[in-house]
């Protein structure tokens, strides 16, 4: 088995204790930055990685540093710890169990920033983990390891636990700058991005708790290195969060470019019942559904192949459905998340979610005709490239694939009308 | 009044952010204004507002948004299991079901002793251990994995007679 | 191009605009409709509704060399995206060509009405917007002849939820834009109104007390894109389309809005025709497209039941109804009598036409005209500013304005949110009062004074920017620094009002307030000079027409008077000087609206017709001049004020007799400072206002109406004119100077006056005769919240209710001001608890 890089604690158990982490090297890469490197030295290391955000969008880390404006402070860094994605769940395993890296991750980001405030916004249902985290934060602090004049420079950083209150959108990085200033979680308008105008109007930049939880690693190892983990254009390890209708669910950490196959198969032990598999959403509810077909099954998991086959890795939350899902189902299931979790600032998304979950609500209860189907489709159609932000464009897509892929599942509830 | 029955986790909190950025308050504010009273009032939210420099408007919006702050009173402990697709896909509909109907009560509402309201909600970030539940109360929230029915009715119990793991 | 406008085309037609329009406004200037909901020129946009998709196709550019791609004959080739675009969020560009009548474009927009529908009643045949809607008329023009969103499967919403008492909100129809919201939020600053849940549940909701506290609720109304809000007022008042509309301006504050009065024909008053609702009515320069609820629901005064309608004689001591030319000539018959010993006493609710003709009637007889309230200083406004043209929606970064002895969000709604944008817009604003006034938080220099020591104040302001003063002067530094700012900005506009000054005191005050313009330099142009606060709409007008206060009150002018003119005015209410001095008068002649307690002391009492059913003018606190029309007809006998005068003066042989108050303007201009240009025609004129109002697609700015009736006269000031103001010895120790707590009489919104009280719908909210006390005072006098008070000075004595309110200044105690207590100035009191 090869080394875990994010996911160490299953290397080294009791690494959730500073000094355990300290006698593994932690740190020691934040001392060498802090004291041996300039930011700018910092963001082209970054760069150099081809370290990519895993919260979804697989922007380059130390590209989107590279657009702070410049000469503007105070500049914050927001670590997006909201972790909402159906079948998302890797983020908070990072942050229960390997607790410093990913700290150490959040001060080497702040530090490249220039920033002295970070603030960490976790969804409110991590409520016990937001609190250990504050304590493992003051006791850094009493270490010196945060707080002021590191390592006996003049960087100071701050590091602050913020609780969101139950709020999927919140996860989109606007949404989260608005309700981290105590309003409703309502995505802004792009540009100006967080980078220009973030939290309290001030440059800032906002990263996954993943893509920070890489950064030890790269600051100690060098780009190179990183880059032999894999693929070209995904360099590096990334934790897949396996779910729904396998034997063995979890975090795996692989790296970029394993298949599906390899995932599902060797890691997480195959089907129960040695059932057939039947679909995967591999991005959580927002991205298309796929049939899990021999050609889909060896397809490698990273940022290009998935657009190519009619899918997206996003945060690479793979649910797997055996055959006997159905997936008409399955739409009602990520269709009412959506409808729920919208925050209802833009017409189609707040309507059509609404309309959508009305429709397969009336082909679940018998009283569909096939037009009800294509209206369904229409409906989706009609909210697509309108939406203010990725929430309601996320909606449409396992509707959408379902009907197109899965097109009999649906074809199966029709009734005789009303 | 909060101010005085917490004031050093108010000025903890406000110091937590910029002087000039009280507003970013608001909501850890309401969490502790929801410890305290067990549901957010009226009253509630207007000390909120005076001590964030918001208006009780700006506050109560978010009660209304977010949906772990509650504005009306519920069981002494809300369970809240997770039914979303993951979940839903190892048993989480069938244990939310059976949990309901030993208790005699519907998705949403509380028992009539008031011990408890069970509610269903979206994923938790626990997919990998369902069937699984998070609890809140004035204590906080909790999670609840690898459930099964025979625990959760166990867990309810346990809460019942005063005591809970939390 | 190098005309430093961005060149873009609009389905092929070209436009140029300045750089930085977004591209529903270019389309707007350029005659193209695309439609909005949620965008509002007035405000940010937000890009919510997602109505106004189009397609944009921008230049290409060759990766390599950067250069444009061009085609064959030479065109930059323009490449469209993928996705349709908000043109409410997006800037014009070089070059671009936007597409709003391309089949996807349309496409697009039909879709996002269809979704809006799918939770909409379509209840237009009811609706209060029905006819002015543009949900209902893109619907019509955009929207699928048949929804495919089923009609039963709609879910239905409380259509009648009171957001407070003055405005409704249908939820069903609410297609939450937000507009209101932001309303409330980025212009006027009251966040009272929000959202509540997310997704299909939001609705607005209001947790303030009392519910959607704000004086600027009624607005909201008017931007509202569809019938979910509506006032109280109006609910179901009438359909749109059935009403009149007549042009008028708002009476009740020196801001001057304009309005449009909307009226039908009754049954319920015997095919009267009414005043169904109060709008505004555009002027960029006055309100833009605002008013205060004032404006908005106070109106019915003008149509009470308590209005005089004839004329009364005294007979056998008692009022008598009478016909006119008894009356008339009872008045004619008195004044006659009276000889030289006349007193004219004005108000400032009377139009220019009314108190010019009061005070040349006066003149004439050998009498003296003077103006009831006592604020000083309309002369030195005459003579150094504001200079024509200002306009305070162009103040911003680098302009300064203080603001003195003003409460302005209570006395000047209108002004309250110009200045407060103005300040967003990063113009300096210093603020300097006895008390805490709304506008405090957007200050930068916030300067506080004892009652009785503005000069100190403001002479450390002119130390501060000229480096002289003399006499007492507060030296510190955050005065000293703001009058460096002062000095310092492109502009600079005074507000200075009467807020615990003696007339004397105001006098003085303005004067000072005038040197300081002077000396900086801040005169004789547009946005520079000085602006009284003055009570009531026409203050300023009354000066500009001769009129000023007497020195010591109305109860000295009227000493030894053998007869008294009181036009729209009853200093009886407000002085008990005056009352028992209009006793002792010889002849008392009184044009009135209502039965005042000076009509009641009156020999003759003539109904005066209400600004609604008349012509005339006001001159607002900017120095505008502005025309209102008449709206309905004339109640029963009762006659406009100049009418009555002009009367009155043919009886007396006077040779000025006018019969239109077009033909009183012409006097005024050859006599009034200022007015040569000032024609009924001039008042009348319109110019083209951005942004467009009113337009038959009513996306932009709500309902509120264009202006085609007139945008008025911005007068030149004294100092544009090469005039220097003439230095004046300051006053010396204040009145008010003394022992005890200093009663102080406070300007409210919504006061308890006679153009107030009839109006049902702000009866909640009116001011009350309660003593407000700082928490020192009532702690030292022993006086807990809600506790009755004795207040005794002059041989009064009033025993009211007192609240500790923190803000208020020590050694003070505030009192509204016509709530029913007798108080023109402030005075010295004893306060105790009552026993
Ligand atoms: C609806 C929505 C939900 C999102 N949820 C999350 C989330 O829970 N966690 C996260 O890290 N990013 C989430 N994102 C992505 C963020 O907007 C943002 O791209 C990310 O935090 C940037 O960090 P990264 O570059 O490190 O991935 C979400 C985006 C959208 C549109
Ligand atoms: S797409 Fe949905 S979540 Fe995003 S802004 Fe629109 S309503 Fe809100
Ligand atoms: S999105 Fe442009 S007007 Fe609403």
């Amino acid at each position: 088995m090869a080394e875990h890089i994010l996911l160490r604690h299953r290397d080294i158990p009791d690494i959730d204790q500073l000094d355990v982490y300290l006698k593994h090297g932690g740190f020691e890469a934040l001392r060498q930055t802090v004291t041996g490197k300039t930011p700018a030295e910092v963001i082209d290391i970054v760069k150099a990685s081809g370290l990519r955000g895993r919260g979804g969008a697989g922007f380059p880390a130390g590209v989107k540093w590279s657009f702070l404006a410049p000469n503007v402070f105070p500049r914050y860094v927001v670590v997006n710890a909201d972790e909402s994605e159906p079948g998302t769940f890797k983020d908070r395993e990072l942050m229960e169990r390997n607790p410093y890296q990913f700290l150490e991750g959040v001060a080497l980001c702040a530090y490249a920033a220039q920033a002295n405030e970070a603030y960490i916004y976790c969804r409110g249902e991590f409520w016990d983990l937001a609190h250990r985290l504050e304590e493992r934060i003051a006791e850094l602090e009493e270490r010196g390891l945060l707080g002021r004049n590191l390592f006996g420079s003049p960087y100071s950083l701050k590091v602050v636990v913020h609780l969101g209150a139950g709020a999927y959108i919140c996860g989109e990085e606007t949404a989260l700058l608005e309700s981290l200033e105590g309003k409703l979680g309502q995505p802004r308008l792009r540009p100006p991005f967080p980078a220009a105008k973030g939290l309290y109007g001030k440059p800032t930049v906002v990263n996954n708790v993943e893509t920070l939880t890489n950064l030890p690693p790269i600051l100690s190892r060098g780009a190179d290195w990183y880059r032999t983990i894999g693929t070209a254009q995904s360099p590096g390890p990334k934790v897949f969060c396996l779910s729904g209708h396998v034997n063995n669910p979890g975090n795996y950490e692989l790296p970029l470019g394993t298949t599906f196959r390899t995932l599902i198969f060797e890691h997480g032990g195959g089907i129960p019942g040695g059932r057939a598999i039947k679909a995967i959403l591999p991005a959580g509810a927002s991205a298309p559904l796929l049939r899990a077909t021999d050609e889909i099954l060896d397809t490698p998991m990273d940022y290009e192949s998935l657009p190519k086959v009619g899918s997206m890795l996003g945060s690479a939350s793979v649910i797997i459905m055996d055959e006997t899902v159905d997936i008409a189902w399955v739409a009602w299931k990520t269709t009412r998340f959506f409808k729920h979790e919208s925050c209802g600032k833009c017409t189609p998304c707040r309507e059509g979610t609404y309309w959508m979950l009305h429709l397969i609500d009336r082909l679940h209860a018998g009283g569909a005709v096939e037009a009800d189907i294509s209206l369904l489709e229409a409906v989706a159609r009609g909210m697509q490239n309108k939406c203010l932000c990725p929430l309601g464009e996320f909606s449409v897509m396992p509707v959408l694939s379902g009907i197109e892929r899965f097109r009999p599942d649906f074809a199966a509830h029709l009734g005789n009308g009303r | 009044m909060l101010k005085d029955t917490h004031s050093s986790e108010i000025e903890a909190i406000l110091a937590r952010y910029p002087a000039d950025q009280k507003r970013s308050a608001a909501m850890p504010l309401l969490y502790l204004a929801e410890q305290a009273y067990g549901y957010l009032t009226p009253a509630a939210l207007q000390e909120v507002a005076s001590l964030v420099g918001a208006s009780p408007t700006q506050v109560g919006s978010l009660v209304g948004f977010y949906t772990l702050y509650h504005d009306q009173p519920g069981g002494k402990v809300r369970m809240q299991i997770c039914v979303d697709l993951p979940c839903a896909l190892r048993g989480a509909e069938t244990m939310a079901e059976t949990v309901c109907a030993n208790l005699g009560i519907r998705l949403g509402e509380t028992t009539p002793d008031g011990a408890v309201t069970v509610e269903g909600v979206m994923c938790l970030a626990g997919c990998d251990k369902a069937p699984m539940f998070q609890s809140q109360d004035e204590r906080g929230i909790h999670y609840h994995e690898n459930q099964t029915i025979e625990s959760a009715m166990a867990w309810i119990e346990q809460t019942r007679r005063g005591g809970s793991d939390g | 191009m190098s005309d430093g406008l961005v060149h873009l085309t609009f389905d092929g037609n070209p436009v140029a605009v300045p750089p930085g329009t977004l591209i529903v406004d270019a389309a707007k200037r350029a005659g193209v409709d695309i439609p909005v909901f949620c965008y509002h020129p007035k405000m940010e946009p937000v890009g919510m509704c997602r109505m106004c998709l189009v397609e944009i196709g921008r230049p290409t550019k060759d990766r390599a060399t950067g250069e444009l791609v061009r085609d064959a004959e030479g065109r930059p080739v323009l490449q469209y995206g993928p996705k349709l675009e908000t043109a409410c969020t997006t800037p014009v560009g070089e070059g671009w060509d936007v597409r709003v009548q391309s089949e996807k474009a349309i496409e697009g927009r039909r879709e996002i009405v269809e979704f809006l529908l799918t939770s909409h009643p379509l209840d237009c045949p009811v609706c209060d917007k029905g006819g002015e809607c543009p949900l209902q008329n893109l619907t019509m023009a955009h929207g699928p002849g048949r929804s495919r969103f089923l009609y039963d499967d709609k879910i239905h919403l409380d259509k009648r939820v009171p957001l407070g008492e003055l405005i409704f909100l249908d939820r069903e129809r609410c297609i939450q834009c937000a507009r209101c919201i932001r309303f409330q939020e980025e212009i006027v600053g009251d966040p009272v109104i929000g959202f509540f849940e997310r997704g299909r549940q939001l609705e607005i909701v209001t947790f303030s007390d009392p519910g959607f506290d704000s004086i600027f609720s009624g607005n909201t109304t008017d931007i509202c894109p569809v019938g979910a809000l509506t006032t109280a007022d109006f609910r179901f008042g009438a359909r749109p389309w059935e009403m009149n509309a007549a042009a008028s301006i708002c009476p009740h504050c020196p801001v001057g809005c304009n309005l449009t009065l909307n009226t039908r024909r009754e049954a319920r008053t015997q095919g009267r025709e009414v005043i169904k609702r109060v709008m505004p009515r555009q002027n960029e320069a006055v309100n833009e497209i605002w008013i205060c609820d004032k404006g908005r629901f106070a109106h019915h005064f003008a149509t009470s039941d308590q209005r005089l309608t004839k004329p009364l004689v005294r007979r056998n001591g008692q009022l008598e109804e009478t016909d006119w030319e008894t009356a008339l000539d009872a008045a004619a018959v008195g004044l006659r009598a009276a000889g030289v010993a006349v007193v004219g006493i004005g108000g400032v609710r009377a139009s220019n036409e009314d108190l010019f003709l009061l005070r040349s009637l006066v003149d004439k007889l050998g009498g003296h005209a003077w103006l009831d309230r006592s604020l000083g200083g309309g002369d030195v406004v005459q003579a150094v500013g504001p200079g024509a043209g200002t306009r305070l929606a162009d103040l911003k970064a680098g302009d300064a304005v203080l603001v003195i002895a003003s409460d302005l969000h209570q006395e000047a709604p209108v002004w309250y949110l110009a200045l407060r944008q103005a300040a967003q817009r990063g113009a300096t604003l210093v603020l300097a009062n006895a008390r805490p006034t709304k506008l405090d938080g957007e200050a930068r220099f916030l300067l506080q004074y004892a009652y009785g020591r503005e000069m100190e104040t403001l002479k450390g302001l002119l130390q501060g920017a000229t480096g002289k003063a003399s006499g007492k002067v507060d030296r510190s530094e955050a005065v000293a620094a703001a009058g460096k700012a002062l000095a310092e900005a492109a502009n600079l506009l005074v507000f200075y009002g009467g807020d615990g000054l003696t007339a004397d005191a105001s006098t003085a005050l303005a004067n000072a307030c005038g040197q300081l313009l002077e000396t900086t330099g801040h005169v004789g142009k547009p946005n520079n000079g000085l602006v009284a606060v003055g009570p009531a709409g026409n203050w300023q007008g009354a000066w500009d027409m001769g009129l000023r206060p007497h020195p010591g009150g109305v109860a000295a002018a009227l000493k030894g008077a053998g007869a008294v003119y009181v036009v729209a005015s009853s200093p009886a209410e407000d002085d008990p000087a005056a009352a028992e001095a209009l006793d002792g008068a010889g002849f008392v002649i009184v044009q009135e609206l209502f039965r005042t307690a000076t009509a009641g002391r009156a020999d003759v009492v003539f109904p005066a017709q209400s600004f609604v059913e008349r012509e005339g003018t006001y001159t607002s606190g900017l120095r505008r001049v502005q025309r209102f029309y008449p709206a309905v007809p004339p109640l029963k006998e009762a006659r406009p004020d100049w009418q009555i005068l002009a009367e009155v003066g043919r009886r007396l042989g006077q040779t000025f007799d006018p019969a239109s108050p077009a033909e009183v303007m012409e006097a005024i201009r050859r006599e009034a400072p200022g007015y040569a240009d000032v024609t009924y025609p001039a008042l009348a004129r319109v110019d083209e206002q951005w942004p467009v109002v009113g337009g038959p697609d009513l996306y932009f700015g709500g309902t509120s109406y264009d202006n085609r009736q007139g945008l008025g006269v911005s007068l030149l000031s004294g100092a544009e004119s090469g005039g220097r103001l003439e230095a004046q010895a300051p006053k010396a120790a204040s009145a008010i100077a003394g022992e005890g707590m200093l009663l102080v009489p406070v300007e409210r919104l919504y006061d308890r006056g006679a153009t107030v009280l009839p109006s049902d719908t702000l009866r909640h909210r009116l001011a009350s005769a309660r003593l407000e006390l700082s928490p020192s005072d009532a702690s030292r006098l022993g006086i807990q919240s809600g506790q009755t008070v004795e207040v005794r000075w002059d041989g009064r004595v009033e025993r009211l209710p007192a609240d500790v309110v923190d803000g208020c200044p020590a050694g003070a105690a505030l009192l509204p001001r016509s709530v029913g207590i007798a108080l023109i100035e402030p005075v010295r009191v004893e306060i105790r608890a009552a026993g």
